[in-house]
Order: C-alpha cells, then structure tokens, then sequence
C-alpha cells in the first residue's frame, strides 16, 4: 500500500520535473537575447540533475549520484563559459 | 605542523569529501584521503590567497541556521508571487546599500548568501565606495531590505571575519 | 520490480513528500522563468529549485537510501554543498554578462543600473591587485595602495 503510495509520487515527481525542463528549453529556444538562453540551460542542467536523483530513488541504485554529480560539475562550467563569452564576445577591443 | 598543513580547513574539507564519495571511513581510504589532503593544498600556494582568519564558530553556525530560515521563507515567497494570477503592483528593482564589511571572503559569503536567497540577487560591489548594488524581486520598502541584509547579515559576517 | 516494498512506511512516506515538494518547487521556478518580463526578474526563478528544490530532492534521497541500506547514506550532501557554492556565482557572473551587455547596446536603464555598472568596471580592478604580495608594513600605519591615492585608469 505505502509502497504504491511512493511510486505514485516519484511517478508525478518525474512528471513534474520533465514539465519544468520543457519549460526551461522553451525559455532557452525562444530567447529573446542570449542571456536568456544561457538562463533556460542552467534551469535545464539543474531540473536534470534533481531528476536522475528521482530515478535513483525509483531504482534504488546509487550509481545515479555520480551522473547527476558530473552534470552539476558540468553544467557549472557550462554557464560560467557561456557567461565569460557573453561579456568577452562582443568588447570591440 | 605549520609546514605540512598549509591550509587545514582545505585539508579538512578534501578528507571529508574523499571519504563521501568513496562512502566509506575504512583505514585505507582514511590514509588515502589524508594523503591527499595533505598534497592537494600545495597547489593553493601559487594562488598565493591573502590570510583570514575565522572567529567564532557559534556565530557560523547561528548564521547558518538564519540564512536556512530565510531561504525556506523567502522560497514560499516567491513561488507565491510565481502562482498568483496577476502581476500588476509588484516593482523590481535595484536598490544601493552601503557596507562596512571589507574583507573579501567576507563579502564572497555575502555575495553566496544574497544571490543564494530567492528573491535577491548581488549584482556588483564598487571596492572605493562600498556600495553594493542588490537587485530584489518584489521591492515594497528598500529601508526594510537594507535593515535586513546590514543588521542581519552584515552584523555577523563583521564579527565572524573582522 | 522495484525494491521498494521493503521499506518502512515512514520513510516511504517521507520520501514521498519530499520529492513532491522539491519537483513541485522546481516546477515553479521554470515556471517564473516563463512567466517574467524581464531578464532580472527571470534570473530570481532558478533559484527555488537550487535552493529548497534541490534540498527536498536530496533530503528524500538520503532518506530513502539509508532506510533501504539500514545505514547512514550522506553522500548527497556533496551535490548540496557543491550546488549552493556554484549556482550565486554562475547566476553573479550571467547577471554581470547581461548588464555589460545592455550597456554596450545603449539600452535605457536608470540611475540606479547605471550605477551598478560603474561599480561593475571598477570592481576589476582590486582584483588584480589581491593577488600581489601583501605590502610591507611601513612605520606609521600607511599602506602604498589602500585607497589613498586613486588609479587614475
């Protein structure tokens, strides 16, 4: 019974999260300027890594920790790049 | 002692995260880890970070029990103005505070703190005056966020690092 | 099959919870990133699921692991940490980007922003002079370069 009661929520969790990454990739097809879109990819990196957590749980495996640990190394680097480019990208130096 | 363990909270810091990531305190991993942690912070040296010293660690872990309150309520915060129908009557807007706070590791934990916080955001410092510039989400009285993050936050930083 | 018949309802229900919360708060912060007009508000939404999000999430995860092991499961708490300490200086360093942009196109912004950026320019260049040996302490208490005399740049 409680069982059922988990699974139905990481179920609706995983929804929820796959609803706020379609979000996020909405905000970052449609702009409208560049730092909009390197917003919409931070929210995506974020929302991905909360949801291989879930599926960690539903699997009860922990090697989705190591996954969702790299995404987070990386898509730090990832914004802080973009970000470093946006401000260097368009200096007339 | 002061010659091997350059910087022991970074030493402290890598130990413990070796040993998450492994998850485990075997005797091997311990010597691993502390090996580790003693060689790592060698390349800190070239960075040649200016020295500070922590005070008072009560007051570090008051500070973290605040800014975890403010963090959970100001999360119900903004997901109430995200939910609510209308978005009429609420200004956004930057708002100018004056520090006294100087210390640079100082004002990093400000800065984390700030942006970390929904609903405020640490735009930039300007180093000769002072003035740190917060652009904040739902402004209604810019006294009242200044009381905030000066006698709130500001406070503590000063007494944890000047 | 999923393992999770094995676990006592308290943390079950828990996990649950928690899980819901954290999707729940993620979901609002894309949400607010739809919903605001513009850039500097929007840069305010990610934070919710950074913040409490990303704690529920990781919360129900220690949870449901260590009722499942029968053992303290805390490795979680490396994504939280690592998570706070990145997300502010990924957001500081965009919101830099996006006013130094809006300056070079000349858009219209007030006293307040204009100010901001000025603050933005000149906090360059501490920067670079933290990273010089400490000066020398000389008689009198007076330190070459600690704001006396300013750099005409």
């Amino acid at each position: 019974m409680i069982a059922n009661v988990l699974i139905g929520s990481l179920t609706i969790a995983q929804i929820l999260l796959a609803l706020a990454m379609a979000g996020a990739t909405f905000r970052m097809l449609r702009g409208p300027r560049a730092q909009d879109r390197v917003l919409g990819l931070d929210t995506l990196y974020i929302n991905a890594i909360l949801l291989l957590l879930i599926f960690g749980i539903r699997s009860g495996s922990t090697a989705y920790f190591e996954a969702a640990l790299v995404i987070a190394v990386l898509g730090f680097v990832t914004t802080a790049a973009l970000a470093k480019f946006l401000m260097r990208g368009e200096v007339i130096e | 002692m002061r010659r091997w363990l350059l910087f022991p909270l970074l030493s402290a810091c890598l130990l413990a995260m070796w040993l998450l990531l492994n998850q485990t305190v075997a005797v091997g991993h311990l010597l691993l880890g502390a090996a580790l942690a003693l060689c790592i912070p060698w390349t800190m040296r070239a960075v040649q970070p200016s020295k500070s010293r922590l005070r008072r660690p009560g007051t570090i872990i008051r500070l973290f029990f605040i800014v975890l309150g403010d963090i959970i309520r100001s999360n119900a915060a903004v997901a109430w103005i995200i939910l609510s129908p209308g978005q009429r009557g609420r200004t956004s807007n930057f708002v100018n505070i004056p520090l006294e706070l100087r210390n640079p590791y100082g004002l990093a934990v400000l800065a984390c703190i700030i942006t970390a916080t929904p609903g405020t955001l640490w735009v930039g410092f300007d180093s000769a005056t002072g003035v740190v510039t917060v652009h904040i989400l739902d402004l209604i009285d810019e006294n009242a966020w200044l009381d905030i993050i000066k006698g709130r936050y500001e406070r503590l930083l000063l007494e944890i690092f000047e | 099959m999923t393992p999770v018949t094995g676990l006592p309802p308290w943390a079950a229900l828990l996990t649950s919870v928690l899980v819901l919360l954290g999707a729940g708060l993620a979901l609002t912060g894309s949400l607010g990133l739809l919903r605001f007009n513009s850039f500097y508000e929007r840069v305010h939404a990610p934070t919710l699921a950074t913040t409490l999000g990303a704690g529920c999430v990781l919360i129900a995860s220690m949870v449901f692991f260590s009722a499942l092991q029968t053992r303290p499961v805390v490795h979680e708490i490396l994504i939280a940490i690592f998570l706070t300490l990145t997300t502010p200086v990924a957001l500081m360093l965009l919101v830099r980007a996006a006013l130094f942009r809006d300056r070079i196109e000349g858009q219209a912004y007030d006293e307040v922003k204009a100010r901001a950026l000025s603050a933005d320019k000149r906090a360059l260049l501490p920067h670079h002079r933290a990273i010089r040996p400490a000066p020398i302490d000389l008689p009198g208490g007076h330190h070459p370069g600690d704001g006396h005399e300013h750099d005409p740049r």
